[in-house]
């Protein structure tokens, strides 16, 4: 399946755009795209965290993502 | 409940005028202001950027914690801005208003802290030399 994701903040910067499409196995975990993405982008490993929010909701790592869902990653916040 | 997300200058006294209540003895408002220093390097300013829905969502389900903790409360402001922020500019202002004075202090001290745990809005530190996204490395 297409996933489409929103990116922020840093994350904006390692991956160098504000939205990245990437295509996924059709049972996929939160857990599973951050491995996806990790591999793809190392850097996104010395974060000291990084979230991922579906539907502006924060996602559990077992969430099974679907194709409808709108999709961000979350580094750490710092709002305030 | 005023929630709000904005690009402008926040007005500070509307802001807690939003929050008073012919019920409310008390009303508590934290200010969060940019400062021209962070871990001892002069900052020049601040860039906020946020996922906006996300981030009103997020903020609202914060002032909706503190109303069930604290039931008394009457009224909650919370604004925040984004974008480029000079030294001295508001980022930040909650405010509440209570019954009486103790629950209005820790409330609007939950709503702040909590704020800066779970609503994604994020700094970036400009310094003369270089510019530096607030926590996101060890």
């Amino acid at each position: 399946m297409k996933l489409k994701l929103s990116l922020f903040g840093i994350t904006k910067e390692i991956v160098g755009s504000s939205e990245l499409e990437l295509t996924a196995p059709d049972t996929q975990s939160v857990a599973g795209l951050m491995e996806q993405l990790r591999t793809e982008y190392p850097k996104l490993r010395e974060l000291t965290s990084c979230a991922v929010a579906v539907n502006s909701e924060y996602a559990a790592d077992e969430y099974q993502l679907h194709e409808r869902d709108e999709i961000a990653l979350i580094p750490p916040v710092s709002g305030g | 409940m005023l929630i709000e997300l904005t690009d402008q200058p926040i007005d500070v006294a509307a802001t807690i005028a939003a929050v008073e209540a012919e019920g409310a003895g008390a009303v508590n408002a934290f200010i969060g202001t940019v400062r021209n220093q962070s871990t001892g390097r002069p900052v020049v300013r601040l860039h906020y950027e946020a996922y906006d829905a996300m981030a009103l969502h997020q903020m609202r389900l914060v002032a909706e914690q503190a109303q069930e903790k604290w039931p008394m409360l009457q009224k909650i402001a919370v604004v925040h801005r984004k974008g480029t922020l000079e030294i001295g500019h508001v980022a930040v202002v909650i405010a509440v208003s209570t019954p009486h004075r103790a629950e209005s202090f820790t409330a609007c001290q939950f709503i702040i802290d909590t704020i800066k745990k779970v609503v994604p809005i994020w700094k970036k530190e400009e310094f003369e030399d270089g510019q530096v996204w607030v926590a996101a490395h060890p």
